[in-house]
């Protein structure tokens, strides 16, 4: 059986029933829902966290809404990581809850310069995309000297010269332990990795620390779950995350993909405890299991970085710091971390960017949220002034809305008509994107305006209005 | 009252208890210490062995110092004082003590067993001589009748994922990236065709009939039965034909190529809902030829077209084309519309039954495939190509079946995910995995 929430009847009668409304919503029964849905937490009612006298309530409420897949906490003193938290194998099935982690590799073989720029590269890393800022998350801290000193100086700078929650990386407890005596309380490092040979060494660091763990059994599922077991039931270790092991090629792969499948639907399908813990992916192998080139090893990360986190790795570590190696992760990540039952979509209108009069432009375009954002953020740049039609296109895109018939005459006509387009603007000319060339016939139709079809991306628009939008090039269409 | 005083009893001969066990416990631990110190004196010690190994109780284990590498080398044993030796003795008890507590609980791993009775119909595209066409290679795809990569002990997906090379039949702004490569080919469609299957092991060719398209070159039905023709010559592979996107131009142009080509089991690219369905259909069921039904990212529409379709042709003559956009750009909405219609089927939904087509080459239409980035993003030539092959991936992971490929780089590397994806899942040196936590690496 998967995992199923809780009805609302089921979580109304554990809240205290006061509809007192400090949640924002009218009553107790509408806050309910919005839990089951995951649309808000249990936080958000006061009196539940705070009078004691709900304190049973709360934990039972806790529990009926506990992912199947164990939420851990990293932490920095400036930052917080969560990974896993996950309730289903599939994106449709609810949504996916917290986003793949990535981590990024500092060794500590390294100088203290090499590392103060790979950790500058790290923190800077930064996309916009969709009004977004796209960044990585944590930082791994491998040792390579198996030297504790040098592990624990390694540690010392980069704690001290990053704001990311680490992962110390060793299979020797010691190298760990020499890091841990490093860092500050405010510190929650991963601990990477309790195997079949230092489990009890690692376990023993792991309640010291009180941190979590993680498990690594390469090509041995029985292995990896009986650590889980061990660590959980006989150490009272709540805080794992397993790595059933990043292999590549002939069968290793396979291996991998089953793996990470195996582990994921056990825990949400059976719901089997030892399998419900955040999965760590290693794109990072391939540089050291992979021959060839070093971009040959930088396309195999990427290759196995979009692979993982589409089979459920909840923390990825990898070694490539290039732009693109790590764009289209973080890109897929935003996408595939969205809420499936929400389209990502903006409000249909007109929107007046910079100080558009009557003889400025009428541009056209759907009301996907990246579209809009892309037009939005390249027609600023181009300082136009100009009037933009979002029309409703369901959230789809150009070339999809056009194919799914949602980007129609009568849609641009909806927009004009209710937002009085024609007593702003004097013109009555469209420009509708390069895209949607197709219907132009349509949309002249319906609207009774005149219809330019404009660049099929919208980066083109600055140059596309200068050379089109003069007063004779107007005139000459408009009498056309 | 008197149960009170015998819980009071019993409450504080548990405290004793507990108490000596702390002793006992701080004891070993005190050993265990000095040991590794290899400094050892004790002084009025009275132990009973048995009662050490016996008594130690569940809330003790948390508190207890679970000595690992304590046993120092048997030869200094030997040497070792009488006190010695007998610390020893006492570690190794606590050794043994300790092990019990923290034995390893094996269990093992039991497979999944999801239930499913669906099954993807096999669809087989291409015609060789003895199956009335003219084609080398022909290929069947589908029959699944598991999620894909699901790995289950017992089943071996029936057919793979098959990857075919896109042309144009003239000239088309393409990526910087795809000129490289096939350079002048570009010139001659069929040429582009030949090298792509000679060169780059295209398993069938896709023609675009751009020229066709009504606000372009609007080319005939006729000359786009001639360009088939030329193509069907040329290469030997299974060929998919894709009108251009017009629904009344597609209905000619499908209707002459079928009556021209009715045994090549070519694949039509494709239907869609706002098509007059009738007017192609009958056409295409009186020959061996394969549709693609194209239904962008909605199940529902996917079912109302195949369930239309159905009147005319068989069900193991549709492919089913979700569509999908490029990293960043919709490919969630594809990708989830993949798995969901792939697990309905499995789960016996008979209308979305069929192995899904997969246009690669919309991943070139995101702006960070072909657009000039800060030199930090790297060349847009390979920015461009990783973002067709991460689309293929995410695709292939939902389940796809064929791809229609752009560059022959993705071709390459969606072969090898193939190969390793369909190989057994047993691990070769799987401790060589962890290599990476050690190594120094190659900093870029």
């Amino acid at each position: 059986m998967p995992w199923r929430p809780p009805t609302p009847i089921e979580i109304y009668q554990l809240l205290p029933q006061t509809n007192c409304g400090k949640c924002g919503e009218p009553n107790c029964m509408a806050f309910a829902v919005k839990l089951i849905n995951f649309d808000t937490t249990l936080e958000q009612c006061p009196p539940l966290i705070e009078d004691k006298s709900y304190a049973k309530n709360l934990e039972k409420l806790k529990a009926l809404l506990s992912p199947p897949v164990k939420e851990i906490v990293l932490r920095s003193p400036k930052r917080v990581v969560k990974i896993g938290g996950e309730y289903v194998l599939y994106r449709h099935e609810l949504r996916y809850m917290n986003p793949t982690a990535i981590a990024i590799d500092i060794d500590d073989s390294m100088d203290r310069d090499s590392i103060l720029k790979r950790i500058e590269a790290i923190e800077k890393f930064e996309y916009e995309y969709v009004g977004r800022k796209l960044k990585l998350d944590l930082i791994a801290v491998r040792s390579v000297t198996n030297d504790p000193k040098q592990f624990a100086k390694t540690v010392q700078i980069v704690a001290e010269n990053s704001t990311l929650p680490l992962i110390l990386c060793s299979l020797n407890p010691t190298v760990i332990e020499a890091g841990f005596n490093v860092l500050t309380q405010e510190h929650r490092p991963l601990i990477y990795a309790a195997t079949k040979d230092n489990w009890r060494e690692m376990a023993e660091l792991a309640k010291r620390y009180e941190a979590p763990l993680a498990i690594a059994s390469p090509g041995d599922l029985d292995m990896l779950v009986s650590l889980a077991k061990t660590l959980s039931e006989g150490f009272g270790i709540s805080d794992l995350a397993l790595d059933p092991g990043t292999l590549i090629g002939v069968n290793g792969l396979a291996y991998t993909v089953k793996a990470f499948t195996w582990l994921r639907y056990k825990a949400v399908y059976d719901l089997w405890k030892y399998a419900g813990y955040p999965l760590i992916g290693t794109p990072i192998s391939v540089w050291s299991s992979l021959e060839g080139d070093v971009m040959d090893k930088m396309w195999w990360e990427a290759i196995l970085a979009t692979l993982l986190m589409t089979r459920y790795a909840d923390l990825l570590i990898m070694h490539s710091i290039d732009g693109w190696v790590l764009l289209p992760q973080v890109m897929w990540r935003f996408q595939l971390y969205t809420d499936p039952r929400k389209p990502v979509a903006v409000p249909s209108g007109v929107r007046e960017i910079g100080k558009p009069d009557e003889k400025s432009p009428v541009i056209v375009t759907t009301n996907y949220a990246l579209t809009y954002s892309i037009v939005l953020s390249d027609i600023e740049k181009a300082k136009v002034n100009a009037w933009l039609v979002v029309i409703d296109t369901e959230g789809l895109a150009v070339d999809v809305s056009v194919a799914a018939r949602k980007f129609t005459g009568e849609k641009v006509a909806e927009v004009i008509k209710s937002s009085e387009l024609d007593k702003k603007v004097r013109h009555k000319v469209l420009i509708i994107p390069g895209k949607a060339a197709r219907v132009s016939g349509d949309v002249e139709d319906a609207t009774g305006w005149k219809v330019v079809v404009g660049p099929v991306d919208s980066s083109e628009i600055g140059k596309f209005i200068e050379k089109m939008w003069t007063e004779n090039k107007l005139k000459e269409l408009l009498s056309q | 009252m008197s149960r009170d005083r015998d819980e009071l009893r019993k409450r504080q001969n548990d405290e004793e208890e507990s108490k000596r066990y702390a002793e006992i416990a701080g004891l070993l631990a005190k050993i265990a210490e000095a040991l590794e110190k290899g400094v050892v004196e004790l002084y009025n010690i009275e132990l009973a062995f048995d009662e050490v190994e016996l008594q130690i109780p569940s809330s003790a284990i948390e508190t207890l110092p679970i000595p690992i590498t304590i046993t120092p080398p048997p030869q200094k044993v030997a040497e070792a004082k009488p006190e010695t030796q007998a610390a020893i003795a006492i570690a190794k008890t606590v050794e043994i003590v300790g092990k019990k507590v923290v034995e390893l609980m094996r269990i093992g791993f039991e497979e999944p067993k999801p239930n499913f009775t669906g099954k993807v119909v096999e669809v087989k595209i291409g015609a060789t001589k003895s199956e009335g066409g003219t084609r080398e290679t022909s290929f069947v795809l589908g029959g699944h009748e598991l999620p894909p990569y699901y790995y289950l002990t017992g089943y071996k997906p029936p057919h793979l994922p098959a990857f075919g090379g896109d042309t144009f039949d003239m000239k088309i702004g393409l990526p910087r990236a795809v000129r490289q490569v096939f350079g002048d080919a570009l010139d001659n469609p069929e040429e582009w065709a030949r090298v792509w299957v000679k060169k780059f092991g295209a398993e069938a060719i896709d023609i675009h009939l751009v020229s066709t398209d009504p606000t372009l070159k609007n080319a005939s039905a006729e000359e786009a039965v001639k360009t088939v023709d030329r193509f069907l010559q040329v290469v030997k592979t299974p060929i998919v034909v894709g009108g251009s996107g017009n629904p009344e131009k597609d209905i000619e142009v499908f209707n002459a190529i079928a009556n021209a080509f009715p045994s090549e089991g070519l694949v039509i690219n494709s239907l869609n809902l706002d098509m007059a369905l009738e007017k192609v259909c009958p056409n295409i069921a009186k020959t061996n030829a394969v549709v693609i039904d194209f239904s962008p990212m909605s199940v529902e529409k996917a079912e109302e077209i195949n369930r239309k379709v159905y009147t005319w042709i068989p069900r193991n003559r549709i492919l089913l084309d979700l569509n999908i956009g490029g990293i960043g750009y919709g490919t969630e909405y594809g990708f989830t519309t993949m798995e969901r219609s792939r697990l309905a089927a499995l789960l016996g939904n008979e209308l979305l039954q069929h192995p899904f087509n997969v246009g690669a080459a919309n991943a070139w239409g995101a702006r960070e495939a072909w657009m000039t980035m800060d030199p930090y993003w790297g060349p847009k030539e390979v920015r461009g190509s990783l973002w067709e092959t991460l689309t293929c991936v995410i695709c292939l992971l939902a389940g796809a079946d064929y791809f229609m490929v752009l560059h022959p780089l993705t071709m390459k590397v969606l072969k090898s995910l193939r190969e390793y994806l369909f190989s057994d899942p047993k691990p070769r040196d799987p401790e060589k995995a962890l290599s990476w936590l050690s190594t120094k690496l190659p900093v870029v």
